[in-house]
């Protein structure tokens, strides 16, 4: 029965298929267990990608619309590059897709790109986890244009610690931490954060990018020391381009979009525990659906 | 001789219980023999009053004289001369506001039935599968479209027919716009509206899909790659909320969220992963024709209670008569003159009721209808674990944002010349949602039929 489903869909897809770019997957590359990065070729969006802005992919016909932010673009050899963690059916079968492949549907890039303020020096970005993906063209793209940048990477345990060597390459300082110790520094994000602030490191700006848990606390680290905080949201979003109002966040008591207004927003304005409430909204319908596979599976 | 009876030949339905359950087409169609009976009750009248009430001037009289005489297929090509999208308009227009609400017949009675008779002969040559597409040889001028929902869908149609080699670009992974996304599959099946596109493709009409315009690429950006002209089409945008408390609450959504999810995605069939909310108890806000598409769709997605929660009373729902009819016939409750002040939320923030407070209608406001007004103290709360806002939306701001020129007026929509529908940037012309707000597809579809005769004048001139 199941077959028959996805042959009409194969089908109807092809029916439906009008003239479009073919998004072939170049490279691969899995960086730990849960998160795979991979560099696709899509020239339009490559030529015009910005820090900060995002794509939103669909795998296959069957497949959801989900955005993911742009880790890195390459102008010339007409590539971006997608750096994301196994959270749900899409990205499992995003990773599932090997070099020669293609996705079916790409769209972007979306988003406003982030905007530095203008008397800014000295910059602190921190990635948490998978975050770091998007830390990392954010760092890089202040350090090539001169800013003092400083970068705290969190991780839960070694095993999923990513881009040491990239962060390297575009910071004055870099502090590895992880949850339990296992390496670099053993501690948050916030505390590291906390701590060089309060040894003296002057920071105009905070760009935080990870776990909304984590966000919402670097934002009440800084907030006392009045040092402005960009936070990049994750919101759920279906179509990307301000006309669905699924990635609706407050932000200073007003609606926002995130899709059209951000993804960045200023951290102190944000009201994270709504944010985090309304991401749980599909959740337990997800792991549903997930068990009912796994039995149907079983069943065969 | 003149069909002298006072009612339609009423349209064939699925039974309101069993449809309630699935998302086949509630309306079925008129057989060629109902379709001639119907098409007999037309007097032909000589000043063609229906003409007037169609936005795209579409020529009733004589294509019913052709459906009476049984030559389905002249009639057909009757419509397309001047409607690109007649299958779609046969099912969705407001008729009873525009054409029907002109036929001299529904003075006394109802009017001829104009959207059944559209439908039917646009069913009849698209099942036959004998369509002919007039390919135009091309004339050399390029023109882009932003958007492939009705009003670019039309303005590509028009301009394809004089010659002109249009590309349309489409945000989404598919063209026709709300079409797609917002009309649900029980009323406007998206194989039909699929069809419709594939004709305009057969004219030679190219689709670019997933390419948002004023991000990918802008506007100044087409017209260097050599595009003449410029056709914005891009719809409406953010959705309202009404800025009560609880609007954040896990269970709340616009109806263009909730439709999407179930239109384009496919939520509705299990095979897709696209979720859609799983609701015992829904109130969607609004009366309008999506309040009526939210409320029907969640009805088929299994609640067992939907509400309309509108603040006005029934005369003042901008819905279809026909929407309203059949979302009843259904089984949707209908809380006119309530309006909603607060969602509350259980311990888990998942909203679980929606206090209302009873309106009653007061003077006429600026629109013209009847203000409604809280009556004191007369909050309740309703039951629900879902809530649809359906209140409207605001035009998109990408394009506006991104092209130099581009006028706005304080909404930000689109500024034109009404008569022209050319923007405050040579060369562009706009319509739709884009320039109107929410409005009809029909609409939509008259401003890209007249934004097409300007850009045909536009660059003859050049």
């Amino acid at each position: 029965m199941c077959d028959i489903i996805k042959t009409i869909a194969q089908i109807q897809a092809k029916f439906y298929r009008e003239v479009n770019t073919v998004f072939l997957i170049t490279e691969k590359t899995v960086l730990n267990q849960d998160v795979v990065k991979i560099k696709v070729s899509a020239p339009l969006i490559a030529k015009k990608a910005l820090p900060g802005q995002f794509i939103i992919f669909r795998v296959n016909e069957l497949g959801e619309r989900v955005p993911l932010t742009i880790a890195d673009y390459d102008r010339e050899g007409g590539t971006i590059t997608l750096i994301f963690q196994l959270v749900g059916n899409s990205t499992r079968q995003l990773a599932q897709l090997e070099v020669g492949d293609s996705i079916l549907d790409l769209v972007g890039p979306l988003g406003v790109a982030t905007e530095i303020p203008e008397d800014v020096k000295s910059v602190c970005v921190i990635g948490g986890g998978v975050g770091c993906a998007i830390a990392y063209p954010q760092a890089k793209a202040l350090f090539n244009q001169g800013y003092d940048v400083d970068v705290i990477a969190g991780f839960r345990n070694k095993d999923i610690v990513i881009l040491e060597n990239e962060f390297k390459a575009v910071s004055n300082n870099l502090y590895v931490c992880t949850d339990d110790g296992s390496y670099g520094i053993k501690g948050l994000v916030t505390a590291v954060l906390k701590e060089q602030i309060d040894s003296g490191k002057k920071y105009d700006l905070v760009i935080a990018i990870g776990p909304i848990p984590m966000m919402k606390f670097v934002c009440k680290t800084t907030e006392p020391y009045e040092i402005k905080t960009i936070v990049s949201l994750n919101p759920v979003m279906i179509d990307g381009t301000g006309m669905c109002g699924g990635c609706r966040v407050t932000v200073g008591g007003k609606i926002k979009y995130a899709c059209v207004d951000g993804p960045d927003f200023d951290g102190h304005q944000v009201d994270f525990d709504e944010l985090m409430r309304r991401n749980g909204t599909y959740r337990e319908q997800e792991h549903e659906c997930r068990m009912m596979k796994l039995a149907d599976k079983a069943d065969k | 001789m003149a069909n002298m009876a006072m009612e339609k030949v009423p349209m064939p339905e699925r039974d309101p219980k069993e449809r309630a359950k699935c998302f086949e087409e509630v309306a079925t169609g008129y057989t060629a023999a109902m379709a001639q009976e119907e098409a007999a009750r037309c007097l032909g009248c000589k000043a063609m009053p229906c003409v007037k009430g169609c936005p795209v001037g579409v020529q009733i009289p004589d294509f019913i004289q052709k459906i009476a005489a049984g030559d389905f297929e002249g009639a057909y090509d009757t419509i397309t001369a001047t409607n690109s999208l007649p299958a779609v308009c046969g099912r969705v227009c407001p008729q009873e506001s525009q054409c029907e609400g002109k036929c001299v017949r529904g003075v006394k009675g109802e009017p001829v039935g104009i959207g059944r008779l559209e439908r039917f002969a646009a069913d009849y040559v698209r099942e036959k599968g004998n369509k002919k597409i007039e390919t135009v040889p091309s004339n050399g001028h390029k023109v882009a479209v932003i958007g492939g929902g009705p009003a670019g869908l039309t303005c590509a149609g028009d301009l394809a027919k004089l010659g002109y080699q249009v590309t349309i670009f489409e945000a989404f992974q598919v063209a026709g716009g709300v079409l797609m996304y917002g009309i649900p599959e029980f009323r406007l099946p998206k194989q039909i509206v699929q069809e419709e596109i594939n004709n305009l493709k057969d004219m030679g009409v190219e689709i670019r899909t997933n390419m948002v315009i004023g991000k990918i690429q802008s506007i100044d950006e087409l017209m260097e790659e050599g595009f003449e002209a410029v056709f914005v089409g891009s719809g409406a945008g953010l959705p309202r909320f009404m800025g009560i408390p609880g609007e954040g609450l896990i269970g709340v959504c616009s109806a263009n969220e909730y439709l999407t999810r179930i239109n384009l995605m496919k939520g509705y069939l299990p095979e897709y992963e696209t979720p859609v909310i799983k609701s015992k108890a829904v109130a969607v806000v609004g009366g309008g024709n999506v309040a009526m598409d939210a409320a029907r769709s969640a009805l088929r997605m299994g609640a067992e209670h939907v509400y309309i929660v509108y603040r006005r009373s029934e005369a003042e729902m901008p819905a279809r008569l026909e929407e309203v009819h059949h979302a009843k016939e259904e089984g949707v409750e209908f809380l006119n003159l309530n309006n909603p002040v607060e969602l509350i939320g259980d311990e888990n923030g998942r909203v679980c009721g929606m206090k209302c407070i009873r309106m009653e209608l007061g003077e006429p406001d600026e629109s013209g209808r009847r203000r409604p007004v809280e009556i004191k103290g007369s909050e309740y709360v309703l039951d629900v674990d879902t809530v649809i806002m359906s209140i409207g939306t605001s035009p998109n701001p990408l394009i506006r944002s991104t092209t130099e020129g581009l006028e706005a007026n304080r909404w930000g929509c689109i500024v034109v010349n009404e008569e022209t529908m050319a923007t405050t940037k040579e060369g562009v012309y706009a319509g739709g949602d884009a320039v109107t707000g929410a409005a009809t597809v029909i609409l939509a579809m008259g401003a890209g039929k007249t934004a097409a005769a300007s850009i045909d004048e536009y660059i003859r001139s050049k």
